[in-house]
């Protein structure tokens, strides 16, 4: 039980606990306030990993990016007197019940398999590695994500645009 | 279970996460609760995938794809949140189970 087990640990606990925050909440407020506290676990189990860019692309992306515009959601389709989420009580056994065996399948199947052991290899910066495979292997996906982001953005534009003239 | 944090407690965090995704999607009904609980899967899957960079075989491109992934995943929110404002402007609503008009 060194340092980095015990930061895993931490980290780990960090990040379920507050996802669960974001999926039981009543308040969706809180809800996207737990998820901020999601964002940053996982960021902090990129570091762990050793994977600095990600990390740090997790947290300008997700947090600077993702949860405002959540934010800025919540804000603008929620009244101010019902903030409260609804949710179906009746059927809550199904869902439990489905994403427990979701669960445990997972779960059961990652603890028993045998998993090529591979020597960890001593951390080295991923920012330039990862910049070179983007240029050379990943240049057709990385090109159309380009092309995707803007398209999203020019739709995401016309899509929430509120039309003046066209009354529909 | 080994004793030293391994590939299998990433991957175990990582299922967690993922079936809470689903537990959020299948059970919210407000568009913008089901669009945290694809994030929160969205995180599961780059969780795996950066795992198995750090302790598998696979080399760096285990992080390429999650740079791909984030990119999806903000693209979808903008679209999913512009959908789901013009949905409330014109039926006042964002419960997914009250919109199911597709003329008014």
């Amino acid at each position: 039980m060194d340092w980095y087990d015990i930061l895993f640990y931490a980290f780990a606990v960090l990040t379920i606990g507050s996802a669960i925050g974001v999926v039981f909440s009543r308040n969706i407020v809180y809800a996207a306030f737990s998820l901020l506290f999601t964002f940053f676990g996982v960021a902090a189990l990129y570091v762990l990993l050793s994977a600095d860019f990600i990390a740090i692309t997790q947290i300008l992306l997700y947090v600077g990016g993702v949860l405002v515009l959540i934010v800025f959601g919540i804000m603008l389709t929620t009244r101010a007197q019902k903030v409260e989420v609804k949710q179906g009580f009746i059927r809550l056994l199904p869902p439990v019940l489905v994403a427990g065996i979701i669960a445990g399948t997972l779960i059961g199947v990652l603890t028993t398999t045998k998993w090529p052991a591979a020597g960890l290899a001593p951390y080295e910066e991923t920012a330039r590695p990862i910049g070179a495979l983007l240029m050379t292997t990943f240049v057709l996906p990385f090109e159309l994500a380009s092309i995707l982001l803007l398209v999203a953005l020019i739709g995401a534009v016309i899509i929430a645009r509120r039309e003046k003239t066209r009354r529909v | 279970m080994p004793m030293h944090v391994g590939l299998v407690h990433f991957l175990v965090v990582s299922a967690v996460l993922f079936s809470l995704g689903i537990y959020g999607v299948i059970t919210r009904k407000n568009a913008i609760m089901v669009l945290m609980g694809i994030e929160l899967i969205l995180n599961a899957a780059n969780i795996n995938f950066i795992a198995f960079t750090r302790f598998g075989t696979m080399n760096i491109s285990g992080q390429v794809v999650a740079v791909f992934v984030i990119i999806l995943a903000a693209a979808e929110a903008a679209v999913l949140l512009a959908i789901v404002l013009n949905i409330f402007q014109q039926m006042n609503t964002v419960n997914v189970d009250e919109v199911d008009k597709l003329k008014n």
